[in-house]
């Protein structure tokens, strides 16, 4: 089998890279999904509040995922379900396994890797205890109760205050369970503030942070959950332990970028977003290899991974039809207050308009300025009067701005305002 | 009337029941849980010891190096992993050093064959993510690696194919002397009579010889907790390190597993409760503290799971073997910690031979081998060609860490002695494994055995009876 381009996954980022690539003028791709069905995890996200940036008004996860679907379909783009990738090598073949068409061999000329994240479990966290049921990360149990129509339990805890976490909070009680508490283990909680509100000061239940899980009893069952204060070193303080008689610990402790397959093409990760150091071209180390979405680094809106899929799916076209450029790389480095950056590096010739940043915080801070400089000389600002590492950080560098630094690289960081 | 029951389903149980399924006689193995290998067998370091920590003259130490002699053959015969990578006992000052020289002339009185004292290079050059403070070594060579629960269901897969009864769910409550043999009561009631009781239930082995016997001995549960890494740190250690033993045993040792992880642990502390198997925030920490000694760059954001075991300490220091003095046909296999694992083919056969030459038995014309067992991810592009066109079910992974095959779950539901469980389908095939650790797979596990075994979704279980993963329907109407 032989195709221009192959995209690996079929959730949102795989969707709209393949869609844009195919604007581009890419007529041979296939989209190659382990699922039943295209859309990814959004299949399961039956709650609304997508699709805000991208089509201005509120939708469920399949809504969105649909949008998507119905277009892929209408631009004959070809698909393959319940397939999974089993390899990629660097010269870009693809290793793929299917009950129907048994072991393929596809030979690419580009590759974009969509293949989203997964979740933290508890052995990642090592949250001690007995290993009882009725453990698990708020994603399996949002499936559960989604898709497959079960509840997971009646009595609920939930660890994490992510976005999954909270919004699961609200589905489990609205499904007649008793959500008795969310705790955090940071003092500021990891989801979209609007998550807070909504699921779960709407519902009146508790949220406790710089608060962890300690004990998990049960011999066959989830019986009883123990949570402690932590100090400013997240070590639990003795003396503040409080016990929930609950048949049911949800985890929502954080979204890993699913890289196994680029690791072993010899991709290069970036320690600190788990996913792939890219350029300004959603480009990976290896020549023709993309990434893009929750695969690349974690995002808090699905708007985002499709804008960015987009970038690479047209990045992938221009490199199919030869028409990248090369050019000496400028890297960005992490300054005050920065976790990460994507992309890691950029090449001035690449760049049409602007640069887009994508970036998250690494604590909360108040009226502080973003800047990027070049050694003494700042290239770009701008005011943020509220960031918190929930909420990820976009700017947009002018072309004309780039073309004024000098050196090989350039320093996002946090200056002034108040800690 | 039956010939032999066993009591326990673990490692002992198995390895004893497979050499009696070679005879003609009717055995039946028991267990108190609801899958096999479920007790101290379900949670250890997985390693097999080459022989050299127990005192000359021990059963311990005859059996260990007995045992280790025979892992390789017979772990290829029942289709069970098994890795002889050897092992190294660090030194890390002069006195460890003394330490490990007495270690090496036990173990030349033991018998234990390639067996050898190095130094800090040797050792450096081998194993180069030690502590550079590591100042000499004792390598053992027969040391290896198993999968417990693998082998252990693989024996007694083997068992059952040869006409062996194995039955899970089945406690025993009570033991009565008959004029020749015994009446096995289990707590649903049910009777069996027996000629022969072999009694290898783990850390509940002193309440079974107590209802039998007056040669009273004490089982004291020692549990030890444990890190499980993911494959990415896979090259951390090829071999099994382990620091200078105490008292309280081996200590914390860094291995290599046979599914290319990294374990660490365990820590070792006295209980009460024989059932309780938690970890702990102190055991966790006590792991790493102790650990770095071996390694210090583990990086423990890597770890999938953390577990706690529970090993069979006696109160006679040694091993229990054979046929009690005061209650004839009744046979212990009790005390059977560390380096129980690794004796269990010794010990199995032995016990066997005994009872086949009390009951003067004959073997079997024909003893039949378990049908091999694929493992999709260990084959070559060309063999994974030609199984999926066999069987369309090998071509849809299901669980995406560890790319296990739909069709490789199916078939360990429909094995002998198969599962019912989805730890049971994890112990059988390893989906859940992984770093996902059954986040992604669980629900689509429970599905296929739900499917496969005739049942509704809530039926299924995670592992023990009653660890109910879901409760009602939700209020959507299908």
């Amino acid at each position: 089998m032989r195709y221009d381009l192959v995209v690996v996954g079929g959730g949102p980022a795989g969707l709209a890279a393949a869609i844009e690539a195919k604007k581009n003028g890419i007529e041979s791709i296939l989209v190659i999904e382990r699922d039943k069905e295209l859309g990814g995890i959004l299949q399961q996200c039956i709650h609304n509040g997508f699709g805000l940036h991208e089509f201005k008004e509120q939708l469920t996860g399949p809504e969105y995922a649909g949008r998507f679907i119905e277009q892929l379909k209408e631009m004959n783009i070809e698909f393959k379900l319940d397939t999974m990738v089993l390899d990629v090598t660097p010269d870009k073949n693809v290793h793929a396994i299917n009950s129907v068409d048994g072991y393929m061999l596809i030979e690419a000329k580009a590759v974009i890797l969509a293949m989203g994240c997964r979740e933290r479990t508890r052995g990642a966290i090592g949250i001690p205890g007995e290993r009882p049921a009725g453990v698990f990360t708020a994603g399996a149990a949002q499936r559960f109760v989604n898709m497959e129509g079960y509840m997971v339990g009646k009595k609920v805890l939930i660890l994490g205050s992510g976005d999954i976490g909270l919004i699961m909070a609200r589905r489990m009680t609205l499904e007649g369970a008793e959500v008795k508490a969310v705790v955090e283990l940071m003092p500021f909680s990891g989801g979209l503030a609007r998550n807070i509100a909504q699921c779960l000061n709407d519902y009146n239940i508790p949220l406790y942070l710089s608060h962890t899980v300690i004990d998990i009893q049960g011999k066959e069952r989830v019986e009883k959950v123990v949570i402690a204060k932590v100090d400013e070193n997240r070590k639990p303080i003795p003396g503040t332990e409080k016990e929930y008689e609950v048949d049911t610990l949800l985890l929502s402790v954080g979204l890993i970028p699913e890289n196994d397959i680029s690791r072993a093409t010899g991709v290069e990760i970036d320690g600190r977003t788990s996913g792939a150091v890219v350029n300004e071209m959603m480009e990976t180390n290896i020549e023709g290899i993309f990434a893009c979405g929750n695969v690349l680094h974690v995002h808090d809106l699905v708007d985002f991974v499709s804008a960015e899929a987009r970038k690479a799916g047209k990045a992938a076209a221009k490199y199919i039809k030869g028409d990248m450029s090369t050019g000496d790389y400028v890297e960005l480095k992490n300054g005050f207050g920065i976790g990460y950056t994507v992309p890691q590096k950029f090449r001035l010739n690449n760049v049409e308009k602007g640069l887009e940043v994508f970036m998250r915080v690494r604590n909360i801070y108040k009226n502080m300025v973003l800047q990027v400089r070049d050694g003494e000389n700042v290239v770009f600002s701008i005011k943020k009067p509220h960031v918190a590492p929930g909420e990820m950080e976009k700017i947009i560098i002018p072309k004309a701005k780039l073309e004024t630094i000098k050196g090989k690289e350039i320093v996002v960081e946090l200056v002034g305002g108040d800690k | 009337m039956l010939d032999v029951i066993v009591i326990g389903a673990g490692v002992m149980g198995a390895a004893v029941s497979r050499e009696l399924s070679k005879y003609n006689l009717k055995v039946m193995v028991l267990d108190k849980e609801n899958d096999v290998s479920n007790g101290t067998t379900k949670a250890n370091s997985a390693i097999v010891h080459a022989g050299y920590d127990a005192k000359e003259g021990t059963l311990m130490a005859k059996y260990n190096v007995l045992g280790a002699a025979m892992y390789e053959e017979l772990s290829k015969e029942i289709g069970a992993p098994y890795k002889k990578v050897g092992s190294y006992v660090l030194a890390f000052s002069e006195e460890e050093k003394k330490h490990i020289e007495t270690l090496y002339e036990r173990g030349i009185k033991n018998g234990v064959p390639e067996l050898k004292l190095i130094g800090k290079d040797e050792i450096l050059e081998k194993e180069p993510n030690i502590n550079k403070n590591v100042v000499g070594a004792l390598y053992a060579g027969t040391a290896g690696i198993t999968g417990p629960w693998e082998f252990t269901i693989k024996l007694l897969e083997n068992a059952a194919l040869n006409g062996t009864e194995v039955l899970v769910d089945a406690e025993v409550v009570n033991i009565e002397k008959l004029e020749s043999g015994y009446k096995v009561i289990l707590k649903d009631g049910r009777e069996f009579e027996t000629k022969i009781v072999i009694n290898a239930a783990g850390v509940y082995a002193d309440k079974i010889n107590d209802m039998v016997s007056k040669e009273h001995f004490d089982i004291h549960p020692r549990i030890g907790e444990y890190y499980v890494l993911d494959k990415v740190q896979g090259k951390l250690v090829n071999s099994v390190l382990f620091q200078c033993p105490t008292e309280m045993g081996k200590g914390v040792l860094v291995t290599r597993t046979v599914h290319g992880n990294i374990m660490v642990g365990p820590t070792a502390e006295d209980v009460e409760d024989r059932d309780y198997v938690g970890t702990t925030t102190h055991g966790l920490d006590d792991i790493r503290r102790q650990a770095a000694k071996t390694i210090e760059n583990i990086n423990y954001r890597d770890s999938i799971r953390n577990f706690t075991g529970i090993r069979a300490e006696s109160s006679t220091g040694d091993f229990i073997i054979g046929e009690a003095s005061d209650a004839k046909g009744f046979y212990n296999i009790a005390g059977t910690k560390s380096p129980g694992l690794s004796s269990a083919p010794a010990i199995g056969l032995d016990v066997a031979n005994m009872i086949v030459e009390k009951l003067g038995a004959t073997k079997k014309e024909v003893f039949k081998q378990n049908k091999p067992q694929i493992h999709f991810i260990e084959l070559s592009p060309e063999e994974k060609a030609e199984v999926i066109k066999k069987d369309p079910r090998y071509g849809r992974i299901i669980c995406r860490c560890e790319s296990i095959t739909e069709g490789e779950i199916v078939d360990v539901i429909h094995r002998m002695v198969g599962a019912k469980t989805v730890d049971g389908v994890k112990k059988r095939c390893r989906p859940g494994t992984g770093r996902c650790q059954g986040g992604f797979c669980g629900p689509r596990v429970q599905e296929i055995l739900a499917r496969e075994l005739g049942k509704e979704l809530n039926e299924i279980v995670l592992d023990k009876k009653g660890a109910y993963i879901l409760t009602n329907e939700t209020k959507i109407s299908k």
